[in-house]
């Protein structure tokens, strides 16, 4: 009696719980039509007075006249790339390809093309190409500082560090001492180096040294960030977090110094603090994806709506063909969706393709939780080559090691 | 990424501009570049086009922020309409096997995708005749914008299709879909018991009626179990039977166009099939011969399954072979709500807890659950 009287019960409370929950979600792509003409439908990241916007339209203007006029096309594919990284908005960087459209299928394009070409082509992984480009380069225009530090990063990405290392040696002749040092102790914190690296970047931006060369405030922000990195792969979480907050507080925009930042806090196990860092930036896949991170550990009243969002995100890109964000994909997948399995294909996938901190962890991280040590080979082998020193990664490495054995 | 990496692009600019500010080139997973949906749908010679342009891309190519404050109003992009579809359909041809077929603008809207607000523009292609190969260029911001993707869904009534348009692949060429009359019934089946267990309302109106069917009336008022299987099975059948023919002929009807009732009106009228169904088994309205009300009210869902049909782009050829695979899956979804429900309910039918949480209760609450749609649907409001 009391048996099918829970039976129907159950099937009642199906039956509700069916009805309420079982509607087509409202989707946002439905389409509607406003009733006010008022109702703002987008913010431009900036509005016409922003005086890189003037200045776009009189290079733009100019070259509309003469496209093949190669100063022109050169200045305004500089500016689209400079204002994607101020609004992290990988449009402009076509807008730059469509710039120097004349030199684009051109393999012996002028240099100052080839470089603005390769850095494109890498901001969308196309590494091998950019090599390439940075490759001819460095040969037709061996004088040209710029091809030696782009070609060293993009080296260095691929995890071919002593190629990276040796393209940063000209630079000592060519370039300002903080360009060559940061090109090489950016190398050396992930060789094994971390802490000499640390020592000799950090004695550059000492006051008062005695160095000729007066830093601007850009190139202290960039070299104190990067000093932040170093220290966080010899383990000086405090110094990392030090060097995180001053660069940040030279441009409290900067959305790599957010991401980096917002990774320690969530690594510390503070993630109040990371949520409170990167709020109001969804705009930035990337740093969308460590507020749903944070969010999910604080429990925050949006973590469920920001993991969606970025969920569609994913999607999108996907829909367009792209497989740039593996990496973040693969943090994704094991952070918030807890789907091991696809982490480790995506991290994987992934890793033919980048060998940053990052893209070793991310693989190994995956393989640990998907109980699959096989997987983590190439991570651990490369470790052990290179000598990354970063004891978090090493930490995952460890477990894994131990699970083999 | 690496500091180095951003370092590249500082360099990059610093050297060339001489702006030591300049920050990093690559844009750290920022987003995705830029896309456009578009989405058409081939029914014989007319193409029903949908496209979702990215407002941020349409203020790039003809500045749609007229004022320059930094944001982008429906006054603004409704102002500039017609340039617009203008700007749109100028790098846009669809083709019936060649030849082209002259496009007709509609309505615009907005829509909301995952990187920001999009005009969505409605329009119509007239081929001369109707496509055994449709194809499309799209050339819509490539000149300005060399990452923009068109991403194209075509449905042309026996499939959906996805292509991605480049730079690289401005005209494509898609054959029509021809299925096999065999996978094209099996798809019909199959549509058709995926909607009995998508269309809940549907689902509900079938229990309410088969509750009582393990059950008599007694003649004094109240209820009795049957006392064998065999009756009770020979009354599920009748109505399960009678709801299907009925909504067998008004769906043929409906989808071939020989007799339409508007939506509003046809899903109004199932939520309250479902009230009526429900409040009977408590307080009897219909007579004894529940598979008349069962035949009755699914004339009723027949127009309903055709909205379906015709919203989910099954294949429109061979419409009567589609139209008896969709009954058939009907059908067979029926069954299988039958094939758990009866035995279970044959099992119970003696207990008190049957008749009361099991026929009353759940009655009752089915006629709640279809009362909130029946006010919903009728005055187009939202209750949940």
């Amino acid at each position: 009696m009391k048996r099918s009287f829970a039976v129907f019960g159950a099937t009642g409370a199906l039956i509700v719980l069916g009805a309420i929950f079982f509607r087509p979600a409202a989707s946002a792509e439905v389409p509607r039509t406003p009733h006010d003409d008022a109702e703002i439908l987008e913010h431009l990241a900036t509005g016409a007075s922003d005086p890189r916007e003037n200045e776009r339209a009189r290079l733009g203007t100019i070259l509309a006249a003469q496209p093949r006029d190669l100063r022109t096309a050169v200045a305004l594919a500089h500016l689209d790339i400079e204002i994607s990284r101020a609004r992290s908005d990988p449009r402009y960087l076509s807008y730059a390809q469509a710039a120097l459209a004349p030199w684009w299928e051109q393999a012996d394009a002028p240099p100052e093309v080839l470089i603005l070409r390769a850095t494109i082509r890498q901001s969308v992984h196309g590494f091998d190409a950019a090599l390439v480009d940075l490759d001819r380069v460095v040969a037709v225009a061996p004088y040209e500082p710029q091809g030696w530090v782009t070609r060293s990063v993009v080296l260095a990405v691929r995890g071919r560090y002593e190629e990276a290392r040796a393209s940063c040696a000209p630079l000592a002749r060519l370039s300002s001492p903080l360009v060559f040092t940061v090109c090489e102790t950016s190398i050396d914190g992930v060789t094994g180096s971390a802490g000499p690296a640390y020592a000799r970047l950090a004695a550059m931006l000492e006051p008062g040294n005695g160095r000729a060369v007066r830093l601007t405030p850009g190139e202290i922000e960039w070299a104190t960030s990067t000093l932040g990195e170093i220290a966080l792969r010899s383990g000086h979480d405090g110094d990392a977090e030090q060097k995180f907050k001053a660069s940040l507080a030279i441009d409290p925009e900067d959305a790599y110094v957010l991401a980096a930042y917002a990774d320690l806090l969530l690594d510390l196990d503070r993630p109040k603090e990371a949520a409170k860092l990167v709020e109001g930036r969804t705009d930035n896949d990337g740093l969308l994806l460590r507020l749903a991170l944070a969010e999910n550990k604080t429990r925050g009243p949006l973590a469920a709506a920001h993991a969606e969002l970025l969920a569609t995100r994913f999607d999108a890109s996907h829909l367009r063909g792209d497989t740039v964000h593996r990496r973040e994909e693969a943090r994704f997948r094991l952070g918030l969706q807890h789907d091991a399995a696809a982490a480790l294909t995506l991290a994987r996938a992934n890793w033919d393709v980048q060998r940053e901190p990052w893209d070793v962890r991310i693989l190994l991280e995956s393989a640990l939780a998907a109980s699959d040590p096989a997987a983590a080979k190439p991570a651990l082998s490369f470790l052990d080559e290179h000598h990354l020193e970063d004891p978090r990664i090493l930490a995952v490495a460890a477990q894994l090691k131990k699970g083999e054995k | 990424m690496s500091a180095a990496r951003r370092l590249a692009a500082r360099v990059l600019v610093a050297l060339v501009t001489l702006v030591a500010l300049a920050l990093v080139a690559t844009p750290a997973f920022a987003h995705k570049p830029s896309d456009s949906y578009l989405t058409l749908a081939v029914t014989g010679a007319r193409v029903d086009g949908r496209w979702d342009i990215a407002l941020r891309d349409l203020n790039n190519v003809m500045a749609l922020d007229k004022d320059g404050n930094g944001v982008i109003t429906w006054g603004e992009v409704r102002a500039r309409q017609a340039e617009i579809s203008e700007i749109a359909l100028g790098h846009l041809t669809v083709k019936s096997d060649g030849a082209t077929c002259p496009a007709h603008v509609g309505d615009m809207q907005v829509a909301s995708h995952s990187d920001g607000a999009y005009a969505v523009l409605h329009f119509t292609a007239d081929c001369a005749l109707t496509p055994s190969v449709l194809g499309v260029d799209y050339e819509l911001f490539f000149d300005v914008d060399p990452q923009h993707h068109g991403i194209v869904r075509i449905d042309d009534g026996a499939g959906t299709r996805t292509a991605i348009f480049t730079p690289r692949e401005r005209a494509q060429a898609f054959p029509r879909t021809t299925l096999g009359k065999g996978n094209q019934l099996w798809s019909a089946i199959k549509l058709g018991v995926h909607h009995i267990f998508a269309g809940i309302d549907h689902l509900l109106f079938l229990i309410a009626l088969l509750l009582p069917s393990v059950l008599v009336r007694r003649p004094g008022g109240g209820w009795e179990p049957v006392p064998r299987l065999r009756p009770a099975l020979k009354d599920v059948l009748k109505i399960v039977t009678a709801f299907t023919v009925a909504h067998s002929i008004t769906l043929s009807l409906s989808a071939l166009e020989v007799l339409r009732l508007p939506s509003r009106f046809v899903e109004s009228g199932i939520a309250a099939s479902v009230v009526i169904a429900a409040v009977n088994n408590v307080w009897p309205i219909l007579e004894e011969d529940r598979w008349t009300a069962a035949f009755a009210l699914g004339l009723l869902h027949g127009f309903g399954f055709s909205a379906t049909l015709m919203d989910l782009g099954l294949p429109r050829q061979n419409l009567v072979l589609t139209l008896f695979g969709f009954n058939v899956g009907v059908e067979i979804g029926q069954m299988c709500v039958v094939a758990v429900f009866l035995p279970l309910a044959f099992f119970a039918r003696k207990t008190a807890a049957y008749r009361r949480a099991g026929l009353v209760g759940g009655s009752v609450i089915i006629a709640a659950i279809a009362s909130v749609w029946l006010v919903e649907r009728a005055f187009a409001v939202k209750i949940f």
